[in-house]
């Protein structure tokens, strides 16, 4: 019984490696015109869409009202967050070695402050994406914000934006809760 | 409603049919509208948004293209070009598709489609592709359905007018041809009334590979008959094709009256498997023969044409067992294959009886070699040796026939302008529907293939007179669309059609629907003059000749503004199509261009030539509303003298657009 809390947070640092495989966070625009809606996937290292072609319509839409263009290129995070969860992972691996509560709470602690850390930074490109607009903007809507939400459904102009954790997102999410029921787990048989 | 036809010779035939449509009074008309109850309205309605069960799709006749259509509701939802040039498409006008209807006679840009043939995988409509004959300058077509887009175009040597044509074997192994009109043969400066000495009739074969890709497998030189229609067997009379004939008197002229004086004529039934035989054994002549082939590539987004010039030519005499022929009344116009493959039904066009041939007393005829005579050494069986049974005194003037699955028949009455259901086995006419006036062919969905859908059935007509609001002289063609489901026809709707839809063919949405693509991917683009990006775009001149590598994405030409271009240049725009989203082609047109516009697909690169005559400053724009920017999406091309110094510029706004 002793290993069962291993075993627990083996799994938690799976779920999270699978951030490299599957995207960590949706946005989803509905429009009567789009009936299958156009979704962006957002991955740790990229963003793309449901087919090849989904970043270039997003980026039409967004050119009628001034939005910036959406280039990953650009995108300094996609570069280093990778190595975030690279550092995370092996942490992990480590706290399986030691096998004590402290370091199952400790690597749980540290998850959720990256993770608040991480949601914090979407917000800000969010914001920037939703009111930075060029002043040639096409078309100009007096008071209108084209910020997505943070999490959940808000109605953009003539769009519904849905955004919601992706398969990758709620994986990493679970692994936080295995790592802090490892730590209970390892607590109690030590 | 019911006749009986004593004396069946053609002039009563005619006052008969004169008379029968003459009744077609608006009394009775408008009693059959009544009958229309709410029922048939619900039957063929499809809400908005909502699909059709099936596909139809109709030959375009003496427009030379094929129509899409959706049933029960009758929406036409696409004109696909395919032998005649398509303003609205640029098919035909820009540069990629101009090789599309090149024949060994140069470019010829029209033709009249007739039959359009679904491809089968064991007897079965599989929706890869369409095939349609080009009647007038001897040629079969091959569309794709995943794009729904004429995609090859073959010619057919030594014939002339390709009727009997295209009618698919079991698997798509062959799509046939057969000329309707015989022509000397080799084309030779001969007297007309030296017919029956120097002309021939000629069946061709094209193989179909797993691509689709045509070929000419080979040719079987017949006697100067016209040969009418077609159908290729299925389960046990799979490795057959029969072929009817008409004219078999070989008369030039007046062929009204000299071409209808036999009481039969020939259903010729053609064994291919043992063609590839005689063709493998080496037993065939090699013969100069001219014909063009014509490739769409849907990566280079490109047409090319080249011109062959040889067939091989099986000679009957020389292959035994290849041709035989089965007497038939009279004048058979079209030849159906019930969908075990066991019975051959030969619409006499001139007979009031319906003649249908058994595939097993056929080959047993041949076995026990029961043969009337010989033509050409071509065996002409016994016709009682070979009559399955006769579905008698039917109607007047049978054309057609499909058949629904359950053991029943359909046959149209060119004369007496009806439907008429029979039972296939016991020849019993069950039921008769009239039609709105004078139906051609017939479609059952799968309806000539070894498994049809049995829902509904459409008829073809060729008169509509009173049925629409006037236009004029010139009338629409109609189809009308029967409930088959139930022990009797219902008629449920007629709506217009484009041309003269001839035969059509139907098939189930789901068969269609999974393959269908929703733009060309653009990193698959091969087109010599792509752009890949607005990056790619630009303008270079090789002495007269200008080429312009041109984007468009909503909503903006790149370059849009262009000068340099002087008097007498050639000057070719690549548009290439930077859209990867469903449904979004954007045109482009040039003011006092001598063609048409370009309508470019996403991911699709096509080329405007243009040859500017005058001076000045020519506007140029997206002539398909693609967007809210759409008015806004145009450019101007400066002409200046052709002596002008004046450098090549181009251009695009001040801002970076959408990469
Ligand atoms: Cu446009």
């Amino acid at each position: 019984m002793k290993n069962l809390p291993r075993y627990i947070m083996a799994i938690a640092v799976l779920f999270l490696a699978s951030l490299f495989l599957f995207p960590i966070w949706r946005i989803t625009l509905i429009a009567p015109q789009y009936p299958d809606g156009v979704t962006m996937q957002i991955h740790i290292n990229k963003i793309g869409g449901d087919s090849p072609g989904t970043l270039q319509n997003i980026n039409i839409l967004n050119h009628y009202v001034g939005m910036k263009y959406i280039e990953p290129e650009s995108i300094p995070e996609l570069k280093y967050f990778p190595w975030v969860i690279t550092a995370l992972i092996l942490l992990g691996v480590i706290a399986i070695g030691i096998n004590k509560p402290a370091f199952y709470y400790g690597w749980g602690i540290i998850m959720i402050l990256v993770a608040i850390a991480g949601i914090y930074d979407f917000y800000l490109w969010e914001y920037d994406y939703g009111h930075n607009l060029s002043a040639n903007a096409p078309i100009k809507i007096p008071g209108a914000s084209f910020q997505p939400p943070l999490i959940g459904k808000k109605d953009i102009i003539n769009f519904t934006a849905l955004s919601y954790p992706s398969l990758g997102g709620i994986l990493a999410g679970a692994s936080i809760l295995l790592a802090l029921f490892a730590g209970r787990l390892s607590k109690k048989y030590s | 409603m019911k006749r009986t036809i004593k004396i069946p010779i053609l002039f009563s035939l005619v006052m008969a049919g004169i008379l029968v449509m003459g009744c077609n009074s608006t009394g009775e008309q408008n009693s059959q509208t009544g009958l229309l109850s709410n029922d048939a309205a619900q039957q063929v309605y499809v809400a908005p948004g909502e699909y059709d069960d099936y596909y139809a799709f109709m030959s375009g006749g003496f427009s030379g293209q094929v129509t899409v259509h959706g049933l029960p509701s009758g929406r036409l939802f696409k004109t696909i070009p395919v032998f005649s040039v398509d303003g609205e498409k640029g098919y035909g006008f820009n540069e990629e598709t101009k090789p599309m209807l090149n024949t060994s006679r140069g470019f010829v840009p029209w033709d009249d489609s007739h039959h359009p043939e679904l491809s089968q995988t064991k007897g079965k409509t599989d929706g890869r592709w369409l095939f349609i004959n080009g009647n007038n300058t001897p040629r079969i077509a091959r569309l794709d359905l995943s794009v729904f887009e004429t995609v090859e175009i073959i010619e057919i040597p030594n014939s002339g007018g390709n009727h009997s044509s295209p009618f698919t074997t079991e698997n798509t192994e062959y799509v046939v041809a057969g000329t309707r009109f015989s022509v000397p043969y080799p084309q030779a400066d001969v007297a007309i009334n030296s017919y029956k000495e120097n002309f021939k009739g000629m069946l061709t074969y094209v193989s179909v590979g797993n691509e689709g890709e045509m070929d000419i497998a080979f040719q079987i030189l017949l006697p100067a008959f016209d040969y009418d229609l077609a159908h290729s067997g299925k389960g046990k009379s799979h490795g057959w094709t029969f072929f009817t004939t008409y004219n078999t008197e070989q008369k030039s002229t007046l062929l009204e009256v000299t071409a209808s004086q036999n009481d039969k004529d020939f259903i010729a039934a053609i064994n291919w498997k043992k063609a590839e035989e005689y063709i493998q054994q080496g037993n065939y002549k090699e013969v100069p023969a001219k014909w063009a082939h014509n490739v769409y590539d849907e990566h280079t987004h490109m047409a090319t044409s080249e011109i062959n010039d040889k067939v091989k030519v099986l000679i009957p005499s020389e292959c035994p067992g290849l041709v035989y022929f089965l007497p038939t009344p009279k004048s058979p116009h079209g030849v159906d294959v019930d969908p075990s493959g066991e019975y051959i039904v030969g619409n006499g066009k001139l007979s009031a009886d319906l003649t249908v041939h058994s595939f097993t007393k056929m080959e047993e005829a041949i076995a026990n070699e029961s043969f009337e005579t010989e033509i050409s050494g071509i065996p002409v069986l016994k016709f009682e040796e070979v009559v399955a049974g006769t579905v008698k005194e039917a109607g007047l003037g049978p054309l057609h026939t499909e058949f629904d699955g359950k053991g029943n028949a359909y046959t149209s009455f060119f004369i007496s302008s009806e439907v008429v259901k029979w039972k296939v086995g016991t020849w019993e006419v069950l039921d008769r529907a009239q039609s709105y006036y004078s139906v051609g062919h017939i479609m059952i969905p799968g309806g000539d293939s070894a498994e049809p859908e049995g829902e509904y059935l459409v008829s073809l007509n060729k008169i509509t007179k009173d049925r629409y609001l006037p236009t004029g002289p010139e009338l629409c063609h109609s189809a009308q669309l029967y409930d088959i489901s139930g022990d009797k026809m219902k008629l449920l709707l007629d709506f217009p059609t484009m041309g003269e839809p001839h035969y059509a063919q139907g098939i189930s949405a789901d068969r269609i629907i999974p393959n269908v693509k929703k733009f060309y991917p653009i990193e698959e683009n091969q087109h010599p003059y792509r752009a890949m990006g607005e990056k790619d775009t630009r303008v270079e001149r090789e002495g007269k000749e200008v080429h312009v590598y041109m984007t468009t994405i909503r909503s903006h030409f790149s370059p849009d503004n262009i000068e340099g271009i002087k008097v007498g240049d050639k000057v070719y725009f690549h548009v290439t199509n930077l859209e990867q989203d469903w449904d979004v082609p954007h045109g482009f047109a040039v003011m006092g261009a001598n063609n048409a516009e370009l309508l470019i697909m996403g991911g699709q690169t096509e080329t405007f030539l243009w040859e500017p005559k005058e001076v000045g400053v020519i506007p140029f724009y997206c002539t398909d509303f693609c967007s809210a920017l759409h008015q806004e999406m145009q450019g101007y091309i400066r002409v200046s003298p052709a002596n002008s110094s004046i450098a090549l510029k181009w251009g695009l706004g001040e801002e970076e657009p959408v990469q």
